[in-house]
Formats: C-alpha cells, structure tokens, sequence
C-alpha cells in the first residue's frame, strides 16, 4: 500500500496539474477569446464552490453570505488598482491615502481577501453563535446589508451606478491559479486533523466539544477562510469583466453556488468542482435558447428544477461528502 | 398631532399590516412544519398579478379579493402538495434549501411570462382620495390596507382558535406524531396551514400593489425576508407574535426613515437588518414570550 501511494501521490497530483494547466493552454490557443473568458468565468465558480463547501460541507455552516463578500472584495480590489487619475474623475469623494495609492493585481486581491476576512471574523463573532437556517437567513440579511452599503456610500463606491472601466488585469491563467489554490486548500484541509475537526463538528456539534474540539473557533476559522476566498474570487471576477454594481453578486448567485455544493454532494470537494463546471456550461449553454425564445430565467429555473430533483432522489448529492478514489490517494495520506 | 407624525403613523401601520399578512402564513407553515418557506414571499407576487389580470378584465374589487385568496391558497397547496411533502422529514437545511429552490423556479417562471419590466398597478380613483379625521388627513389606500388585514386577521383567529380545523392545527403544530395518533389527518391539515397562509399572502399581494402603484416578478423577495424578521421579532411559529412583529417593523422602519436626516433613508434595509442580527443574538425566541398555545 505505502508503496503503491507514494508512486500515486504528489506525482499523480503533479500529472493532474500538468494536465490542466495543458488544457488552459490549448484552451486558449484554440478558442475565442469570448470562450476563454467563460472558461475563466467557470474557474472562478470552482474556487467559490470550492470555498463555499469549506464552511457549509466540511464545517457544517450553512451560510449564503459569499455575495456579500465578493461584493467586498471586488471594490476593495477595484478601488486599489485604479489608477490615481481615473479615480479624480469617478470617485472624487475618495479618501487622499486611498485617491493615490495603486497596487499591482496581486497585493491588491491580497488586501481584498484579508478585509473579506476581518469583515467575516466580525461579523461571524455574533452570527456564529445561530444555528441552521437562523444562519442562513442572517447571512443572507449580510448580503441585503453590504448592497446598501454599496449602493449608499457613495464617496467609495460611486453608488447604484457602480464602477466601471476597472483595469483588465485578470486573464485565464490567474483564474487556473486561483482554482487550484483553493481546491488545493480544501482538499488538503479535509484530509487534516483540523478537516476532521470541522467535520465532527458538523456531524455533532456536542461530541466535538466533549472530544476537545472547539466548536466555535473551528466555525469561525471556516467562515473566515470562505469569505477569504470569496472576496479573492470577487476581485478576480471584477478584474476580469471590468464592472461591478452594488447588485452585481446578490441572492440569485449565493442560490446558485449553494445549488452546485448541494448537486455535487455537501462535503465533498471534488463534487463542488464538477457541479461548478456542469451549472456554469449549462447556464451558458441555454443562453442562446433564452435569447432566440426571449424567455430570459430559463436557464436559473433548470438550475433549480435540477437542485429539487437532485434533493428528492439522491439528497446527498451526487458524491455524497466524500472524494474518488484517486483523490484520496493523492490527498489522503495516513486517512485514506 | 401633527398631521406629519399622524401620517408617519398610517404610513407604518399599512406597511406594517402588510408585512403581518405575510408574516402570520410564514409564522403558521414554520410553527407545522418547522419549514423557513423562502417562497412564501412570492405568493404577494402571485397575489399582486393575478389582481393586476383581474382589474383587466374589468371584474368588480370584491371578487378579485375572493378569487386572489383563493389562487394564494391552491398556489400554497400546489408548493406543499409537490414539493414539501415528499422533503418532510429531511434535514432543516435540505427543506431550506428546497423553499429556496422553489422561489427562484417562481420569481424566473414570472421573468419568462411577465418579463421583468414593472407594471403599473393603481387602485380606482376613489381609493386615492383623503379622508379628513379631525384636523388630520390620510389616504383612503392606507386605511383599506390597514382595515382590511385587520378583517382578514380576525377571520383568521376565529379559523385557528373557534373551529375543529383549528384545533387540529395546533394539534399538528404542538405534536405531529401525536396529533397522528389521534386521528387527526396530519397531511390535510398541513395542507390547509398552507393554503390560508398562503391566501393571506396573496391578500397582501393585492393590497401591495395598491400601496406602492407598481409591480413585477421579484417582488417577492422584500416581503418574504421582512416576514421571516417579523416572525423572529415576535417569535418563530407564533401568529400573535408574527402579527405584532409585523406591525412593529412596519412603524420601526417607517420612523427610521421617517424621524432620522434624508442621507439616512438609503440605509432603511441596512438597518431592518442588523436589527435581525442583533434580536437573533439577544432575544432568539422573540421579543415576547411565546406560549404554547399561541402556536398553530
């Protein structure tokens, strides 16, 4: 056994890397530029899912706030990379250490990830002490919040109107990074000590006190990681198609990624990854059906139809909360 | 009393009594089924069109209400009938997920018949008159919004509190597997939680439109989140609790935009919000005790 996985581990892992990064590669070689965005798009959408499924699969949080905080990452982001000039003109009212400072892409996604984690961390203080739908209803209140903070503080964010023109700094491969990052943080994650920490404690909450798990803290280092994520995803997104408006990730979209961490199965990130890629390709593929019949919400209606169907005959998702096989090998170590 | 805070006042018991409408069917289908139903917001938008389809055809006020309650109700009992039954039993989060799910197939279904452009919705002249009451005014909409669900509210007490099916209810509501056992018929009586929550539901659809003059397909989502609030102000599955967290909202959100600076009135959502956050935390069972038999 300890033979066969060292020959299928870090290598297969390495392979499977290679082998994507060759398809981006040959992606973008061979496709429209439109496509490649959409490609970009969906990789985005792993790393949501991804991240998603941290708190609500693995820690057993279910929180719909993930909008709310690429809301905030995506103007953190935008306002740190405009350049001083354009800001005058869009957002006079601007802060002067803020109105002259520009980052590079990098630091600014940095600095936009760690306010979406200090937003987390404080609002997860009071929110995680709630339960259930009491959470996800709270969460879900923490969007409608930051989209009328958005929308009324116009000084840093110019309003309903929202930003636009925002430098094009992202592109595919920044995307593939991303991905892999957070699906190799999850993965990595699950198969830890701390992993097996938020899965008991979502399993039952009182016998991973009584094991000496922080319950808690191990709910609040979920929330706080996801929203992490999400506002990184928020500042790649915004970069990549150049506008945000306060209403440009709202409920629909928090629906949408809880649809792909259910249908994949709850806990299982591999699942969250193929959920991701098919929802995205399907909303994508009947667009042209929605525009040539004018029946604009087919698609978000499939996507729910399919969440209700998948509810009623395999509620567990399509891979439960575990990984295939060769995902263990690769990740698993000692617990595969 | 100045005719602005006398206005202030009407303004927010009408929004206030809308908001119960909502609240009391949610508060009724949580108390039964412990179920968040995120889709019973979208009834109003049911309600509201089908009474915008109506005045179309011309047909005469008081039977649009009778026919607008009755489409809420069989719209409720379809939702329940196909979709929640199957799910009873499952995991909080699952069934949560399911009303969510059923939400957005509505609101899009709504996007793809109506489209979204907004729909101008206007009672009959005579409605937007004012009525002088002493040395102060209000608008005859309000006061029918305000009378009206005080109507409809009353119907709803003598239903839950005077009749065998009410009985039944909070049977249900107290013990499922109990009241199972004594012969009640557990699913025809949930079936019936949801169909009058659901009409008194539509019956703020109506009246919604009134208040505000327009209308389309996501406008459901506002009242169904300001229901669950009002339900958590009072306490989940209380109908007297739903009722006053209704009306409470109503006037808390109505004298926040109303008594603070205009720069503040941007933020009203903001501020119904963090107040759920804060009376999730202190009061999680809501600002009034909560009995047992309140529930149905």
């Amino acid at each position: 056994m300890a033979v066969d996985r060292g020959f299928t581990g870090p290598l297969a892992g390495i392979a499977i890397l290679g082998a994507g990064a060759a398809l981006v590669y040959g992606a973008q070689m061979a496709l429209s530029p439109y496509l490649v965005t959409l490609l970009a798009i969906m990789l985005i959408n792993v790393a949501l899912a991804v991240s998603l499924n941290i708190g609500n699969g693995l820690a057993g949080l279910f929180s719909l706030g993930h909008p709310a905080f690429m809301t905030i990452g995506a103007y953190a982001s935008a306002i740190l990379t405009f350049p001083p000039g354009r800001k005058d003109f869009m957002l006079p009212d601007l802060p002067s250490f803020l109105m002259t400072t520009q980052l590079p892409l990098l630091p600014a996604l940095a600095v936009a990830g760690m306010i979406g984690a200090v937003v987390a961390f404080l609002v997860g203080l009071p929110v995680l002490r709630l339960k259930g739908h009491y959470l996800a209803v709270a969460t879900l209140g923490l969007i409608v919040i930051v989209q009328g903070l958005a929308t009324n503080w116009t000084g840093l964010t110019r309003g309903g109107s929202g930003l636009n023109g925002i430098p094009r700094l992202t592109g595919i491969w920044w995307c593939f990074g991303f991905a892999v990052l957070v699906v190799y943080t999850a993965l990595r994650l699950k198969f830890s000590s701390l992993g097996r920490a938020m899965m008991a404690t979502r399993e039952n909450a009182l016998a991973a006190e009584s094991a000496g798990v922080s319950t808690y803290r191990i709910r609040m280092l979920a929330f706080v990681l996801g929203a992490f994520f999400a506002a990184v995803a928020g500042g790649l997104m915004v970069h990549l198609i150049t506008v945000v408006t306060p209403r440009s990730y709202s409920v629909v979209l928090a629906f949408n990624l809880v649809a792909m961490v259910v249908i994949g199965g709850t806990g299982s990130i591999t699942g969250s990854i193929v959920a991701a890629v098919a929802l995205t390709g399907l909303s994508e593929a009947v667009r042209p059906l929605e525009e040539r019949l004018g029946l604009y919400g087919l698609s978000q209606v499939i996507v729910a139809l399919g969440l209700l169907l998948v509810l009623f005959f395999r509620p567990n998702g399509l891979l439960g909360s575990g990984e295939p096989r060769f995902v263990r090998r690769i990740f698993g170590g000692s617990l595969a | 009393m100045s005719q602005y805070v006398f206005q202030q006042i009407i303004n927010g018991l009408a929004l206030g009594s809308l908001y119960a409408l909502v609240a009391i069917g949610f508060s009724m289908i949580y108390g039964i089924v412990r179920l968040i139903n995120f889709a019973h917001g979208d009834l109003v938008m049911i309600g509201a069109f089908t009474t915008l389809a109506l005045v179309g055809y011309g047909v005469p006020w008081p039977l649009i209400l009778m026919f607008v309650l009755l489409v809420g109700a069989l719209a409720g009992m379809t939702i329940e009938a196909t979709v929640f039954r199957p799910m009873r039993g499952a995991q909080q989060v699952t069934g949560f997920i399911a009303t969510l799910a059923v939400s957005i197939v509505i609101q899009n279904t709504g996007l793809m018949i109506l489209s979204g452009q907004p729909r101008n919705f206007l009672f009959p002249a005579f409605m937007r008159q004012r009525v002088q009451i002493g040395t102060v005014s209000a608008s005859l909409t309000d006061l029918t919004i305000i009378g009206l669900t005080v109507v409809l509210i009353a119907l709803l007490l003598v239903i839950v509190y005077r009749t065998r099916l009410g009985t039944a209810m909070r049977a249900t509501a107290d013990n499922l597997a109990a009241a199972r056992l004594m012969g009640i018929a557990v699913n025809r009586t949930i079936l019936t939680a949801f169909a009058i929550g659901s009409a008194l539901a539509a019956a703020a659809g109506l009246l919604w439109g009134g208040k505000f003059g327009q209308i389309d397909p996501l406008l459901g989502f506002a009242p169904g989140l300001k229901a669950f609030i009002a339900c958590v102000i009072g306490g989940v599955g209380s109908i007297g609790g739903a009722m006053l967290g209704g009306y409470l909202l109503g006037l808390a959100e109505v004298l926040f935009v109303g008594l603070l600076p205009p720069q503040f009135a941007g933020y009203r959502d903001v501020f119904v919000f963090t107040l759920l956050i804060v009376i999730l935390l202190l009061k999680p069972s809501g600002l009034f005790v909560r009995h047992v038999e309140e529930r149905a």
